[in-house]
């Protein structure tokens, strides 16, 4: 028979001072598990334009997945094979249906002014997201292995070096295009989605301005003032 | 060999031009897309879900 160990904080004592116990009352705080898994959203969440954020988290787990296949597999098979083809169309057509879902999404959101009630860094991380999905998504062209790759290459080579950046990253060169494209890109994209749904979790969906202005002028808080659904 | 593309992927794109503007036949179809997307987003009505018991 086991027993926990009692600790400072069972004992009704002092609170532990360990950067363990630290974190987890911090975490607890900011984002207790009723906001980190709810299971009711308030009644104006059930309309279509708040499903292209999540709708845009399932295609990027779809780029993941086909992405992961094809380096697994590699280019000889992703060309030349029909099961390869198909594997290699759904990557493609997975990263235009994100980079729809997530238009959709940033359009709904900028005419939601979504960046009221403290959700400012949720709005700036969906940016840094979007553009680091750019960058994920150029290197890509660059790394198909086959004319076109080629061709966007040098396009994109003339166009850096006239700017003036070409000479921190070569797009010519394969190897560091795949690595960024596979490896520190899909990371980066990743972290900064995981961030901004912590964030939408911890401050909760945006509410319509109407909707807002009405809590305000009622004075109840917005989640007791608006009636609640499942999502 | 049996296979039709609708368009061929190889060759170059149609463009349209009025005055200034110029915009590829494929890139005008993405933002067709995009903006009757969001429309239908905004005027479609969402299912409705469980009741509370």
């Amino acid at each position: 028979m086991t027993s926990t160990p009692p600790t400072a904080e069972s004992e009704g004592g002092t609170v532990s001072g360990t950067w363990t116990g630290g974190l987890r009352r911090a975490w607890m705080s900011k984002l207790p598990p009723e906001k980190l898994l709810p299971d009711r959203q308030p009644a104006y969440v059930a309309s279509w334009i708040y499903v292209f954020g999540v709708a845009t988290l399932a295609a990027f787990l779809v780029i993941l997945a086909s992405g992961l296949v094809l380096a697994f597999a590699g280019p000889t098979w992703y060309h030349t094979s029909s099961l390869g083809l198909f594997t290699n169309s759904m990557h493609f057509w997975s990263v235009q249906l994100f980079f729809v879902f997530m238009v959709v999404h940033l359009w709904g959101k900028f005419w939601m002014a979504a960046w009221r009630g403290r959700r400012a860094m949720t709005w700036i991380t969906g940016v840094v997201a979007f553009l680091a999905s750019i960058g994920t998504a150029f290197t890509g062209y660059l790394v198909q292995t086959n004319f076109d790759s080629q061709w966007i290459s040098f396009e994109a080579k003339d166009g850096l070096n006239a700017v003036g950046i070409g000479a921190f990253f070569n797009v010519a060169n394969l190897g560091q295009m795949l690595l960024l494209h596979a490896c520190l890109l899909p990371l980066v994209v990743g972290v900064i989605a995981v961030w901004h749904v912590l964030l939408v979790r911890r401050r909760g969906v945006v509410p319509p301005i109407d909707a807002m202005d009405t809590a305000v002028s009622t004075a109840p808080p917005v989640a007791d003032a608006v009636p609640e659904a499942r999502p | 060999m049996g296979i039709r593309y609708l368009a061929g992927v190889s060759d170059p794109a149609t463009y349209l031009s009025w005055g200034w503007l110029s915009i590829s036949v494929p890139n005008l179809i993405v933002i067709v897309v995009l903006i009757v997307l969001f429309v239908l987003a905004i005027v479609l009505p969402f299912p409705k879900g469980r009741d509370e018991s």
